[in-house]
């Protein structure tokens, strides 16, 4: 395996299928192609896992050269944070490149290669190991989600695309300047410039420096999370995406966001972090029951799943900064677990729109008659989504609530575990307007899943009650790196929350 | 034998497993004989369990696999085998196993067979896993596990909006109480570094004597979820609404064996509960109080199933207060006894509903005993058992807590005032119900009444093996206080003793107790008997000689409304607010400076000659100043 660039293969495998498919004609030939470099992408991520050593730090690692005059280099790398995250993207993108077999038959060339992309893009934030490798996939990815959302998108595509751009463009920006700082910052007091991301990890920093880089690093990832109150470009761009749009937006764009935090914002800033901590938690409950109440009260499915995102996110970040194992353990889940079940549910609001060619929840109604292969998956993640034990939902939240009640407020544990009421109640109130009750008139002849988009619901769900029943399968991947990750930003100079 | 128990919940999820994947397709109406096959294997193995663990069975775990391991914290999904927990299997098996049975019959009309033979197995499961749980956190996943059963089965018939809302309304009650268990079950890990029964028990007089203030906490905030489960005062109100279930699944889920673990789980935790007197009185005063106010309720029904159901509410009260005492022994008796009289009811009050074409208002009812003599013979012999005469399964059980609170004093004895109280109601309103149904001349159209018909043999034969067990179940409490299952539970609420909550009645007390009780009984079903089969005096005259109290009763106290109002709709304005608030305030602050930026572009536009420049060159000359400004003032 050593020799093998394994991780280049699971990186390039989707562009090499774009650029084939981009010469072939034939529909079935383009679907085959890409279908084959996801699932090869997705194979050799497997067996990464298969092989992955956990707690040995940064496997598979590559690396040569780029600009080797101003330290830049291509290097790539998976630890258990990032093995996680890879294994959620070349899953749901697989899943998401068949489905669309299924439902896509505008533009299909420019789709594909759109969706291939877009997949290089995610998988080469969560593998690269140098600032500027990792910066120059962060802002590529945007541009193939732009065109998703603004060629197959709804009526107000353009505003939404614009918004979600501009909104990105705006937090990444600010990022780019502070890994330059840190570049400079870390070459000045030790004489190596580079772009390193282990090596710069390793510095340490003086407290003001820490501060602002932190802000900057943490505008681009709360945006992306997306936090409250940088949340609203969210929804817009949910309504506007096609579904499998929603399923990568939701599934993984916005884990970029939490994997930013470990990965970069708590080792490299861990006194900014420790400071920021009250400030972080206190955004992350607001978030948990704010996005649950907003959501309660919307009337556009997507929307609804929309904003129970930013609520779920709200467990992720809450993990995140109780600087706890569990926490940390618990944000890491909570992401897979999101990943998981929304992607789910938009794949559901999906067959539903295809089928009624309507969100309106008051439009909806009865339909668990006709549909009743659809009404259980729908259900099934609905329940995941709220939290149901059993399901993959559970572990992340409840981990990340045992996470915050170990820091010395417990008020903010207190207060999220008030957010488990108010999801039931949007989803259970979601589901009965749409799917129980009297069906309407005009949805009487329609037809229930096919093989295949049930097959692709299966292929979820049967991973997420696998994380449910048994999530230490999935927890043994990452702990010992998170564990790490912990010990660093309690390293910190300064005292956070937690009693020492 | 302990290497077998895991097919004690295995069979019922297999055959959840059959029927969920072929049941619609394939199986149709052999799903029914699936499940009662796969209880009934529940049944027996938990059966061949007890008998080889004999008399004195030790506790026993076994170890499934490891379900989280994060830092610190570890659960294991055990298994665990001890005697409380082969008491409540008994219990569980055998009632799901009749109404597995009595299902047959009731349900073989309904184009839902299959979806209800899916879910009744896998309620089976996790309540057997709930009470094989060896942690707080596995007893949680079953404890929503058996809440989603419970939503499943109370919206069965989903078409119907009240359906519906009736499960949504007890999902999300039981969510309120859920998120108390959740925050006790977080202060247990942070206070006794461990999920683990025996873990944390062995160091409960420790942490009592450490820090009691945390102690009582942790003790209140699982029993608000026990209080949610178990349907006590405030959070009672999702129970009576759940009879919008197949009446099969009253009698399970909502009356013999989920609501009870509520207190399942405080008899369980005894060794954390007998250390905190403060957790304790509220235990005592919240069910004595649910169980009067219950009660009155129950007084003023007209359908028969809610009558039932304000019956449970009550029952579960009377348990709550010999928990409370620290007479948890009697608690767990009370729960095994109400699980088959209650059960027995639940089963007669369908099996009259099937019989008259789905009647369920008693005030249409009357005069069925001739028409239904296996029903109503089982009915009377499930009413005189919750009403506690002697000797049927009922009273002995309830005699024993009632007495319980005497012997502990003090506050003891305005428990057993409102105890007492609420027995006299009970043989009320039980035979209220019993005389409205079945007694009296019939309120039925004539062609209605003609067509009543006793059930067949599939459910009245399960009416009888309860009856059997509403008749004889009492007597593995006699004598009290040293009957078979004092005996048999008696290591597990050692703790109580250690603390000194039991106490020895003397034979001259049990004696009168049992006068006093059998006294309170009879003397319910003579003015339930005067009101509502002689007519002396006449029960409009009763209400209208206070007809606010009667309206009250009647409306059950506006609690509902009340929490509609508040709770609901307050909820809704604040959901509705916020979202106005985000769309408009927040997102508006965004679009704003979107508008600005664009207005300044404009502005700028005549220095630049398009817009991709002009972006590039603000992008370049920001990142330029920034740069600069972190290079050379911050360090």
């Amino acid at each position: 395996m050593e020799s093998l660039p394994i991780l280049s293969l699971v990186l390039w495998l989707p562009l090499a299928a774009a650029v084939i498919v981009i010469l072939l004609q034939d529909r079935r030939a383009m679907f085959g192609v890409a279908v084959l470099g996801a699932a090869l992408s997705l194979l050799l991520s497997v067996a990464v896992w298969a092989a992955f050593e956990p707690g040995a730090g940064m496997q598979f690692q590559e690396s040569f050269a780029w600009l080797p005059a101003l330290g830049i280099q291509y290097a790539l790398g998976v630890d258990g944070i990032s093995l996680l995250m890879v294994l959620l993207n070349t899953f749901l993108f697989f899943l998401c490149i068949i489905y669309a077999w299924a439902t896509v038959n505008d533009r299909v060339k420019e789709y594909l290669v759109t969706m291939l992309l877009l997949e290089v893009g995610i998988t080469g934030v969560f593998l690269a190991l140098d600032f500027v490798l990792f910066y120059v996939f962060w802002e590529l990815m945007l541009i193939p989600m732009y065109v998703l959302i603004g060629v197959w998108g709804g009526e107000r595509r353009v505003y939404a695309t614009i918004k979600f751009v501009l909104y990105t463009l705006f937090g990444s920006l600010l990022m780019l300047v502070a890994i330059l700082a840190l570049y400079f910052v870390h070459g000045n007091s030790t004489g190596t410039y580079t772009f390193d991301i282990l090596q710069l990890t390793q510095g340490t920093y003086g407290e003001v420096f820490q501060l602002w880089a932190f802000v900057a690093f943490f505008l681009a990832f709360a945006i992306k999370v997306p936090m409250v109150p940088f949340h609203t470009w969210l929804p817009d761009a949910h309504v506007e995406a096609p579904t499998t749009g929603s399923v990568i937006l939701a599934g993984i764009l916005l884990k970029m966001g939490g994997y930013g935090f470990i990965r970069f914002s708590l080792p490299l800033f861990p006194d900014a972090s420790q400071l920021a901590q009250t400030a972080v938690l206190t955004l992350s409950v607001i978030a948990i029951i704010y996005g649950a109440l907003v959501a309660l009260m919307q009337t556009d499915l997507k929307k609804l799943i929309a904003y129970s995102s930013v609520s779920h996110m709200g467990f992720v970040t809450l993990g995140i900064f109780s600087f706890t194992q569990q926490g940390l353990d618990g944000a890491m889940m909570q992401m897979f677990s999101h990943g998981l079940v929304t992607g789910a549910l938009f794949l559901c609001v999906g067959q539903l729109y295809e089928r009624t060619h309507d969100r309106l929840i008051a439009n909806l109604g009865g339909l668990a008659h006709r549909w009743p292969v659809f009404a259980a998956l729908f259900l099934y993640f609905s329940l995941a989504s709220i939290g149901l034990p059993g399901l993959s939902g559970f572990v992340g939240e409840f981990m990340a609530l045992v996470g915050a009640f170990a820091t010395g407020v417990r008020v903010f544990g207190v207060l999220a575990v008030f957010g488990i009421i108010l999801s039931a109640a949007y989803m259970l109130w979601m589901y009965w307007r749409v799917m129980l009750g009297s069906l309407k008139e005009a949805h009487r002849r329609l037809e229930d899943l096919s093989v295949l988009e049930t097959a692709v619901l299966v292929a979820l769900a049967l991973v997420v009650i696998w994380a449910g029943v048994q999530p230490q399968a999935f927890i043994q991947i990452f702990t010992a790196d998170t564990s790490g990750v912990m010990q660093a930003v309690n390293a910190a100079q300064v005292a956070g929350l937690v009693p020492k | 034998m302990i290497n077998v128990a895991w097919l004690v919940p295995l069979l019922p999820f297999i055959a959840f497993a059959i029927n969920g994947l072929f049941g619609r397709a394939y199986l149709k109406k052999t799903t029914g004989l699936v499940a009662n096959a796969g209880v009934l294997g529940a049944l027996v193995v938990t059966v061949l369990l007890f008998l080889a663990q004999g008399g004195h069975p030790e506790p026993e775990t076994v170890t499934l696999w490891t379900w989280a391991a994060s830092g610190d914290l570890t659960v294991n999904l055990d298994l665990r085998v001890d005697a409380l927990t082969l008491v409540m299997l008994l219990v569980v098996t055998s009632v799901s196993f009749m109404v597995h049975v009595y299902s047959i019959g009731y349900m073989a009309h309904d184009p839902g067979f299959w979806r209800f033979f899916t879910y009744l197995p896998l309620f089976v499961f996790a309540m057997i896993m709930l009470v094989m749980a060896n942690n707080l956190l596995v007893l949680f996943v079953f404890w929503e596990a058996v809440g989603l059963c419970s939503y499943l089965l109370i919206g069965f018939w989903f078409e119907r909006r009240s359906a519906s809302a009736a499960a949504v309304k007890a999902f999300l009650t039981n969510r309120i109480g859920d998120v108390g268990f959740l925050i006790g079950l977080i202060l247990v890990w942070h206070v006794f570094g461990t999920l683990d029964y025996d873990e944390i028990f062995a160091q409960a007089p420790a942490v009592a004597s450490a820090m009691p203030g945390m102690l009582t906490i942790i003790c209140l905030t699982l029993f608000v979820g026990a209080m949610g489960k178990s349907a006590q005062f405030p959070l009672h109100v999702w129970l009576p609404d759940a009879m919008e279930g197949p009446t099969p699944v009253s009698a399970l889920i909502h009356a013999a064996t989920m609501v009870t673990a509520g207190v399942y789980m405080v008899a369980r935790f005894n060794p954390l509960y007998v250390f905190s007197a403060d957790a304790m009185i509220v235990v005592a005063l919240v069910g004595a109080f649910t169980a009067l106010f219950a009660a009155t309720i129950g007084l003023a029904q007209n359908d028969i199933k809610r009558v039932l159901a304000y019956s449970t509410v009550s029952q579960l009260g009377l348990m709550f207060m010999a928990l409370g005492v620290g007479a948890f022994t009697a608690a767990i008796f009370h729960l095994a006894t109400h699980a088959f009289f209650k059960g027995l009811l639940f089963l007669g009050s369908g099996s009259v509903i099937h019989g008259t074409d789905e009647e369920q208002d008693m005030q249409r009812m009357g005069g069925l005993f001739g028409k239904m003599r296996v029903t109503g013979t089982t009915y009377i012999i499930g009413g005189l058992a919750l009403s506690g005469i002697i000797p049927l399964a009922g009273f002995w059980s309830k005699d024993e807590l009632l007495g319980a609170t005497l012997l502990a004093g003090g506050a003891g004895y305005l428990l057993f005032a409102m105890g007492a109280l609420a027995s006299l109601l009970t043989a009320v309103y039980t035979f209220r119900m019993i005389f409205l149904t079945f007694f009296g001349s019939t309120r039925m159209e004539a062609d209605r009444f003609s067509h009543v018909h006793e059930s067949p043999a599939v459910m009245t034969i399960p009416l009888l093996i309860l009856a059997v067990g509403a008749l004889f179940a009492g007597f593995v409490g006699v004598p009290p206080e040293h009957g078979l299952i004092h005996d048999y539970l008696h290591d597990t609420f050692l703790a109580a003793e250690a603390a000194g909550l039991m106490h020895a009645p003397s034979t001259a007390f049990v004696v009168t107790l049992m006068a006093i009780s059998t006294v309170i009984a009879v003397f319910g079903i003579l003015i339930a008997f005067s009101i509502y089969l002689r007519k002396r005096p006449a029960p409009e005259t009763i209400g209208g000689a206070a007809p606010f109290i009667h309206a009250l009763l009647v409306n059950k106290y506006y609690l509902d409304d009340l929490y509609d109002l508040v709770v609901a709709g307050g909820t809704r304005s604040i959901g509705w607010l916020l979202a106005w608030f985000d769309l408009n305030v927040v997102d508006g602050l965004v679009n704003l400076v979107g508008v600005v930026v664009s207005l300044a572009g404009n502005g700028l536009r005549r220095f630049q000659t398009g817009r991709l420049e002009n972006y590039a060159f603000s992008v370049a000359l920001g990142t330029a100043l920034v740069l600069a400004f972190y290079i050379f003032m911050v360090r």
